[in-house]
């Protein structure tokens, strides 16, 4: 053997002991060997079972939040400024119109917009006489999307980490710009989980201003079909189980801005409720900045018998007459069960969502189905590879050996590469393997059939087989190249599956170009070192 | 051992029968298709594609479908659909049935269907309750965590890890072994670590359904359309890519050649989808992928030829080059499509359901991928040079050009 073989030779050896190590570790038991391999090969949800759910932020409600604290703000600046003005009107989420401002101000109005509110740009409505619309600027409305998705995957993490699942997925889908991707491997019925993903945990203490009435209307008429500035009315909780909220529906006016909110929140805490047995409540704690804020707050309606409402997702839970100065704890009550206790006091915990959300998909694979197509999957493969191997070892001979050393090496360096790099095997990913072992199958004969060729044309059988190799290495490159360049294309342009599809099989591929032509040459190389310059070559 | 020595048949003499070939598969699938979407007014998209409710479930033993359909009728949900699975290959698969539900647009939430459909189940059939809930769809997790409650190894705090790996194999056994639908808690005894006990205490605690689900999908509409545009924008691209990157390597016209080619085993295959009543799904889109790139691996390894004859043989006529190099290659066409051939049929017959329609796809996309290449791609670069100045113009010029060079200069080294 020549110093170059020899070289070509540790090299591959290098590979396999890196891709064996990849994959197994370095076990000391065989319990271990099994863990090992178990960790390193990471299943797709489709194979080893579990729960996947596809949600939508509604990015729209964040931008018309952003709207309505515009108008409000503005609203009060003009007061402040003393500009008047007819009306300020929401238009749609991403317009403001201000209607009637005194000749004399616009000018100043003018200027506050332009100094205070720069997220806005200002023009003179169409039809209207002194009137100006406000639009949000687009790169406004893009970071505000940007916020919200990022706040919205943050909050969706912690609630997730929180309920201690394992391995779980949280991600953006990449199909469309409002969409996370939620993975639970090993949940088989995702529905207690979706609800404390979905859960607003938007928690407010707010003023009482009036109330309960029994309808909205009802407590519109009190106030002359107008509420008083800056209050808003809110229902009480539909679901209410208390004996003496059998009443029917309640609605409450409240102070639009609230004295806390679920920001201010240092802990939150399910427990048994002391006031009705079996009943379960929340309790919180502020962070100091909040319980200041509160204290002072309480101590001023205690004065007057105040009342305070715990507003939970834009629902009223409890509203109560503040006895006396509370500091920094509180509690929710409503007929709670343990496990609701828990699951709001984790959302509360984890923060509110920015926006809701909507579930568009939900997929799950039960371990059973995961199980049975992991076996059959991999006992057909197996199957078949041996059919194959035999084939090509009767077909070629020894060269068939050759052809199967190949092979299997192209299998162990696509199982480490994606091992190292933590890629994800799914069914899709199969189609992939199967792809590469049809291609890897192919270069091999490829090679074989054309030094078959030159050993008819009467060439020497190392002519032969570097003629051989030469020829079919352009084939190779070729095709290769071809089916590596659609294969990026899909990874660029497509999603999930076809990923999983388009990753195994570039990697595969390049697997397969070293394994059929560098390891099978120089195996070839290896066998003609030794063997006589006559002898017939097995193929 | 050696199949095919010194072939000499003459393909591109046999185009017409080719063309008729073509055209005959693909009227066959696409009215087929035809009849399914415009006469009958269904969709050849699977779940995935269309949006909708499948709930995979599995019985004890043989499924009461009419009772199960009667269930499903008085809850509202006229509109389902039931499907028994036969599938020899997997323990008690034979008593799947897959439940599915259209996607109505005014369910408030994704997973009303579903919902309802287990609500039928229970309701018929009996299963869980919150004092004892079902051992069949009891997960890993929840299992250890009782059984930790309970110790009925009296391990007490020395317990660490040891329920976790009982409940793993006792929950590995109902979904390995049993096929996801343990009937008796006696079937349980074999499995590592179990006591009498622990079976006491599972029997307490836990009630066994006669059915398990096995798996659920819901697929909102808008994400159904989403994932079907996706996935043919994705292979429309990869298509161009593939066409960009062959007429670089050779000639536009081989491009194209080819591009048309993989666009024919396509369409055929959908045709035979219809034909034999699969649903286009995800896996299927994968399984269509593998096939393009089959075909297109197929179909350069003769053009390949075809470059490297020009080269060799000065006087021939490009139809007797193509002829050649379609002979030379036979061997290495039957031998590649015949072992990938085996191939996926082991998978079909072997691979079980879940893989069922994504091996379908294969072993019609290796027949139609193989024979496409002979007899659609290389007779439209024959027609092509034909009808625009013969051979001269042909691969002449590139043929051994410079970069082809270096490519060998590589391989030496």
């Amino acid at each position: 053997m020549n110093a170059q073989l020899k070289w070509k030779f540790v090299l591959i050896l290098i590979v396999l002991l890196l891709c064996i190590l990849g994959v197994i570790g370095l076990p000391t038991s065989f319990v271990q060997l099994r863990n090992n391999i178990a960790d390193r090969i990471h299943l797709g949800l489709d194979l080893k079972g579990g729960s996947h759910l596809v949600l939508q932020v509604q990015l729209q409600e964040a931008i018309g939040q952003h709207c309505d604290e515009t108008v409000d703000e503005l609203t009060k600046q003009l007061h402040a400024k003393n500009i008047g003005f007819g009306e300020i009107r929401r238009v749609d989420d991403t317009h403001i119109l201000v209607r009637n401002i005194e000749s004399t101000s616009t000018g100043s109005f003018r200027d506050l917009v332009n100094s205070q509110f720069t997220d806005w740009t200002i023009a003179p409505a169409a039809g209207e006489n002194n009137g100006y619309e406000l639009s949000m600027k687009p790169s406004v409305i893009a970071d505000i999307r940007q916020n919200t998705m990022n706040q919205t995957l943050e909050t969706i993490t912690r609630r997730i980490n929180a309920l201690g699942l394992t391995e779980p997925t949280i991600a953006f889908t990449g199909r469309s710009d409002d969409e996370i991707l939620v993975q639970l491997p090993g949940v088989g019925d995702p529905t207690a989980a979706k609800e404390v993903i979905r859960a607003g945990g938007q928690l407010q203490l707010v003023r009482v201003v009036d109330g309960p009435f029994g309808s909205e209307a009802e407590a519109l008429a009190k106030y002359g079909g107008v509420l008083p500035p800056g209050t808003v009315i809110l229902p009480g909780r539909s679901e209410s189980a208390g004996p003496a909220q059998t009443t029917g529906p309640v609605y409450y006016v409240l102070d639009k801005v609230p004295i806390v909110t679920g920001q201010d929140l240092r802990n939150a805490d399910a427990g048994p409720s002391p006031d009705s047995p079996g009943g379960y409540e929340v309790d919180f704690k502020l962070s100091t900045a909040a319980a200041g804020r509160f204290g002072t707050f309480t101590e001023q309606q205690a004065a007057i018998g105040g009342r305070m409402a715990v507003v939970l997702d834009r629902q009223v839970y409890e509203a109560a007459t503040i006895k006396s100065r509370i500091e920094d704890s509180g509690r929710i009550t409503g007929g709670f069960s343990e496990q609701s206790a828990q699951d709001l006091a984790l959302v509360l915990r984890a923060g509110a969502l920015p926006a809701s959300i909507k579930y568009l998909e939900e997929r799950t694979v039960g371990p059973s189905l995961g199980a049975d197509s992991i076996r059959e999957g991999v006992r057909a493969s197996i199957g078949s590879m041996i059919v194959v191997m035999i084939f090509l070892i009767i077909y070629y001979r020894l060269s068939g050996v050759n052809a199967v050393v190949a092979l299997v090496l192209n299998l162990v360096i696509l199982v480490a590469f994606m091992a190292y790099v933590g890629a994800v095997l799914t069914l899709p990913g199969i189609a992939g393997v199967i792809l590469t072992i049809g291609m890897g199958v192919d270069s091999n004969v490829l090679v074989f059939e054309r030094i078959r060729e030159e050993l008819r044309n009467g060439k020497a059988a190392a002519q032969a087989v570097d003629t051989g190799f030469d020829r079919a290495f352009l084939t190779i490159i070729d095709t290769h190249v071809t089916t590596v360049v659609s294969a990026i294309f899909l990874f660029l342009f497509g999603t999930g599956p076809v990923r999983g599809f388009a990753v195994t099989l570039v990697i595969g591929l390049i697997a397969n170009v070293f394994t059929s032509i560098y390891v099978s040459r120089a195996i070839f190389d290896y066998h003609l070192s030794r063997m006589d310059r006559q002898a017939q070559l097995s193929i | 051992m050696e199949f095919f020595r010194g072939v000499n048949v003459d393909w591109m003499g046999k185009v017409k029968y080719f063309v008729g070939l073509s055209l005959f598969l693909l009227a066959l699938g696409w009215i087929s298709i035809y009849r399914t979407v415009v006469v009958k007014h269904r969709t050849l998209y699977g779940i995935d594609f269309r949006g909708g409710t499948l709930v995979y479930v599995r019985f004890a033993g043989p499924p009461p479908i009419d009772k199960l359909r009667k269930g499903l009728e008085q809850a509202g949900l006229q509109n389902s659909t039931l499907q028994g699975i036969s599938d020899s290959s997997s323990v008690g698969s034979k008593n799947d049935v897959v439940i599915g539900l259209e996607q109505s647009a005014s369910d408030e939430s994704l997973d009303a269907g579903k919902q309802k459909i287990l609500e039928v189940l229970q309701a018929t059939f009996g299963g869980g309750s919150a004092s004892r809930p079902d051992f069949n769809s009891v997960s890993t997790p929840d299992l250890a965590a009782e059984l930790t409650r309970k110790d009925p190894l009296l391990l007490g705090t020395s317990a660490g890890d040891r329920y976790n790996q009982l409940a793993q194999h006792l929950t590995a056994a109902r979904d390995s072994d049993h096929g996801g639908i343990v009937t008796n808690f006696d079937q349980l005894r074999d499995v590592g670590g179990v006591t009498p006990s622990v079976i006491n205490t599972l029997a307490n605690d836990y009630s066994l359904s006669n059915f398990a689900v096995r798996d659920a999908e819901i697929v909102g509409p808008r994400v159904g359309s989403q994932l079907r545009h996706q996935a043919v924008w994705a292979t429309l691209y990869a298509l161009g890519g593939m066409l960009v990157y062959i007429a670089f390597r050779f000639e536009w016209v081989y491009g194209a050649a080819a591009v048309i080619a993989v666009f024919h085993d396509v369409l055929i295959t959908l045709g035979f989808f219809s034909l034999f009543h699969y649903e286009i799904s995800l896996t299927v889109i994968a399984a269509l992928l593998t096939l393009v790139g089959y075909s297109m691996n197929d179909t350069i390894v003769i053009f390949d030829r075809v470059r490297e004859n020009l080269r060799l043989m000065k006087r021939e006529s490009f139809t007797e080059v193509v002829n050649r190099s379609i002979n030379q290659t036979l061997s290495r066409t039957i031998l590649t499509s015949g072992l990938t051939f085996l191939t996926v049929l082991v998978l079909y017959i072997m691979g079980g359901e879940v893989l069922r329609a994504f091996s379908f796809a294969m072993v019609v996309g290796v027949v139609v991928g193989t024979y496409s290449s002979f007899g659609i791609a290389a007779p439209i670069v024959v027609v092509w040079n034909k009808y625009h100045g013969g051979r001269q113009q042909g691969m002449t010029v590139r043929a051994g050009s410079a970069a082809e060079k270096r490519v060998v200069a590589a391989a030496r080294r």
